[in-house]
């Protein structure tokens, strides 16, 4: 109980300093979903028991080199070969910092892991190398990939300075879309070889592996647009598959949907409809 | 590990004679010539997979694409782990275990002369094979050292020569092992019980069965790849009925114990090392030994801590969380040992003492990033991200590497006979130093602000620190090779070392025989009580 308290001031604390609440080009994001905050206090909690183990350890290291320099004339002690007390000690004092680091780590895994009571599913299927994003029940399916600029921009002797391309390898054609405060399940599974899609701000990354069906969950709870990679090698290019998200308000998200499913709609109602071209109606050739 | 009646000395005459010419080296059984012919290697290998290094620095200094093919870039990433474990790491400790054991416990020559021979051999051919792949009209094999399946199934003809080049290092270092083993427990002095071994052999006792309990494992993982992807079987091909899961925890079972057996003959080279320049003792050194063995153990049942993200029943990945912190525990015994030891010591810090040293402080900093990567929520942030690459590059390059720096810096004397240009090594050590750091701690801040592994063109966000890595990246190249340098002027001559070499008093046995070691030592066994 305590310790939830403790890591909920701690997220507080932490997403009330508009320094450290901003994009850090040095640190972990703090995120946009209650499971990113929590793993965000985790490992700040994490870094900063390191931090304190170092100082204590690198100290008495850093003290020893000072004070006991044989130029200094330090005579050794040449008894000093074992201490059953101090071995227990120090193999105490680790066991019960561990636990005490296990405990929050655990509870928020259980969470992690809690995929249940869904509002909204999508699948994700990784491919070399893009990602199609399928709405399940709403006959939604679309292909994201590497927007035209920034595939451009990378080629070899492009010529093109890629500071002037924005969202340089962050941006795609078609962004997954979801809406704001609404707990999204993914389902994830690779058509070729295993992908991994990482969204940091969301605290999610799960591997898209053949033959699998992996499950994740998110509750994003700002309206924005938000980028991620994919971080499994996939082959040549698994540096140009990035991952883009709009979350959307709710009202939007609906008019988003009513949006594709009429462009689903027309498509089927073409002369040669086949399962295939909606899906390629709305991605890139 | 006591002290030591010497009859060797006045032997020494007639032992000096070596064979001539190439032969000496083709057909050597000589555990001293083996060991330097292994360390040569390993340096050549350290060169190659540096220079691959560089090539990926070079790439990544700045965004946009510079110099390679996406393909290309994936190519050297792959090689330089597989050169730099396989060929610099691993055969620069089988060098050490060679040139030291036998001198350490008063053996005249390893158990298996021919075997050793044999097992040196075979590393030429296996690294010709997979360096040679990088000329197949496909390319080298690029899907990562970890060799994945679907993806590494998709490599060219690259793909069998890596795999048989897989199998012969595992081979040269199954025999390598078997006669560290064989070594260790039949050939000490008479009066070294195991509990007065040195703990440089100690560590290479664990670590030799740690290798032939895991490299039959990998053995066995690729060539189900390999007959996935030649002869029609589908182990890890879902199309087929296969699991391409069960092929990363296959490789982890082998892979995790691997990363002790990069590190736990340093963790005996610092035990050494720190003991002789402190003039004390070891501190706690059955704990030591207690401490080695548990890591070892443990090194069994955390593998899938490489893997959290491929999707576990929580229970599992509650168990590999807490097994892996677990592993904290004898690693940090091992640390207070060390400091203990300099504790009310007498410090001096000769270039061996500087590697040890350095070591410690930038090896407990991968050990802390270590211990964060098991808190699993968290992760799931920092898989497959550079916070990974920079964490193993500290356990691997200021850890395993500085440790054999050390090792070469502490025993250079003891098989060249001349004192080594110590101002120059001094050198050494800063420029390495600090140019590591600057090498491998920006990449924490890229792997947290969201920059992924293996990737060859980055977000403009990312700019900064992979400018300031690359730099320190052609800095400690470079720098390496002053100790090249170093040790090339003491081959060549310089002021005689002395028996002892070092103003210490140290109670190993290597320090009772003349430096240069006698090509022939110990003929007759030591006294030791
Ligand atoms: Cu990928
Ligand atoms: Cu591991």
């Amino acid at each position: 109980m305590f310790k939830r308290k403790f890591i909920s001031a701690l997220v507080a604390l932490v997403a009330t300093t508009p320094v450290l609440a901003y994009e850090s080009s040095y640190n972990m994001p703090v995120g946009v979903t209650p499971i990113s905050r929590e793993v965000y206090a985790l490992h700040m909690t994490m870094f900063w028991v390191c931090c304190a183990i170092a100082a204590v350890v690198f100290g008495v290291m850093i003290y020893s080199i000072i004070k006991f320099r044989k130029s200094a004339g330090a005579i050794p002690d040449k008894t000093l070969l074992h201490s059953t007390k101090m071995e227990a000690v120090w193999t105490t004092i680790p066991v019960i910092i561990l636990i005490a680091l296990a405990i929050p780590a655990a509870r928020t895994l259980v969470t992690i892991e809690d995929t249940r009571n869904a509002e909204l599913t999508v699948k994700i299927t990784g491919y070399q190398w893009k990602w199609q994003y399928e709405y399940l029940g709403k006959d939604i399916a679309f292909y994201s990939t590497l927007s035209t600029d920034s595939n451009e921009a990378r080629q070899l002797h492009s010529g093109i300075d890629v500071n002037t391309v924005k969202d340089y390898l962050l941006s795609v054609d078609h962004p997954l879309v979801v809406p704001v405060d609404t707990k999204v399940r993914i389902l994830l599974t690779g058509n070729d070889v295993i992908h991994s899609w990482w969204m940091p701000d969301f605290g999610v990354k799960k591997d898209a592996i053949p033959g699998f069906i992996n499950e994740a969950w998110f509750k994003v709870l700002k309206v924005g647009h938000y980028t991620g990679q994919c971080t499994e090698l996939c082959g040549r290019d698994h540096g140009f598959m990035p991952i883009a998200v709009d979350v959307f308000s709710k009202e939007d998200f609906e008019r988003w949907i009513a949006a594709q499913q009429a462009a689903t709609k027309v498509a089927h109602a073409a002369p040669e409809p086949s399962p295939g071209e909606a899906i390629a109606m709305t991605s890139r050739p | 590990m006591k002290t030591v009646s010497t009859n060797n000395v006045s032997a020494d005459r007639h032992d000096d004679h070596k064979p001539s010419g190439i032969g000496r080296w083709l057909f050597a059984t000589n555990h001293k010539d083996i060991g330097t012919m292994y360390l040569v290697f390993s340096c050549i290998m350290f060169f190659i997979g540096g220079a691959m290094a560089l090539a990926i620095r070079a790439e990544l200094f700045r965004p946009g694409m510079q110099f390679f093919d996406p393909g290309f870039y994936n190519q050297m990433v792959t090689n330089h782990a597989l050169v730099m474990i396989f060929g610099a790491v691993m055969p620069a400790f089988v060098g050490l275990a060679n040139w030291m054991i036998p001198l350490q416990i008063g053996a005249p020559d390893m158990a298996l002369p021919r075997m050793n021979n044999y097992s040196f051999w075979i590393l030429p051919f296996a690294f010709t094979l997979l360096l040679g792949s990088l000329f197949t009209p496909s390319g080298g094999p690029a899907g990562g050292w970890t060799m994945y399946p679907p993806l590494s199934l998709q490599s060219g003809n690259s793909f069998p020569m890596m795999i048989f080049a897989v199998h012969l290092m595992g081979a040269s270092s199954i025999m390598g092992a078997i006669n560290v083993i064989v070594t260790i427990l039949n050939m000490r002095a008479p009066g070294m019980s195991l509990l007065k071994l040195p703990l440089f052999c100690w560590t290479w006792l664990i670590t030799a069965y740690l290798l032939i309990a895991v490299m039959p494992v990998l053995a066995g993982a690729v060539t189900m790849l390999l007959t996935d992807h030649y002869f029609g079987t589908s182990f890890f091909n879902p199309a087929g009925g296969g699991d391409p899961v069960m092929f990363q925890h296959i490789f982890w079972f082998f892979g995790h114990p691997e990363v002790y057996i990069l590190i736990l003959p340093a963790f005996g080279i610092v035990s050494e090392i720190i003991p002789t320049f402190s003039r004390k003792p070891m501190f706690g050194y059955d704990a030591m030994v207690y401490a080695t063995a548990s890591i070892a153990f443990l090194s069994f049942i955390v593998w899938a801590h490489h893997m959290f993200t491929v999707g576990m029943p929580l229970a599992g990945q509650m168990f590999f969380m807490m097994s892996t912190m677990l592993i904290a525990v004898p690693t940090g015994v091992k640390v207070f040992n060390w400091t203990t030891t300099m504790w009310k010591g007498s410090l001096s810090f000769e270039p061996p003492m500087l590697f040890a040293l350095a070591f410690l402080f930038l090896f407990t900093i991968g050990g802390f990033s270590g211990l964060m990567l098991a808190i699993v929520p968290a992760d799931y942030q920092y898989q497959d991200t550079y916070f990974v690459v920079a964490h193993f590059h500290y356990v691997l390059v200021p850890g395993a590497i500085f440790a054999i720096m050390a090792a070469v810096y502490y025993w250079l004397p003891k098989w060249t006979g001349t004192m080594y240009d110590m101002t120059l090594a001094k050198w050494h050590f800063w420029v390495s130093t600090v140019s590591v750091n600057v090498l491998f701690f920006p990449q924490h801040f890229l792997g947290l602000a969201g920059m992924p592994r293996r990737i060859p063109d980055y977000n403009v966000q990312f700019t900064d620190w992979n400018m300031v890595s690359s730099v320190g990246g052609f800095v400690f190249g470079f720098s390496q090779l002053v100790f090249v340098w170093v040790i090339i002027k003491a081959v060549r001559g310089g002021p005689p070392a002395s028996a002892k070499v070092w103003d210490a008093d140290m109670p190993g046995l290597e320090w009772s025989v003349p430096s240069p070691a006698p090509y022939h030592s110990f003929d007759t066994p030591p006294d030791v009580h």
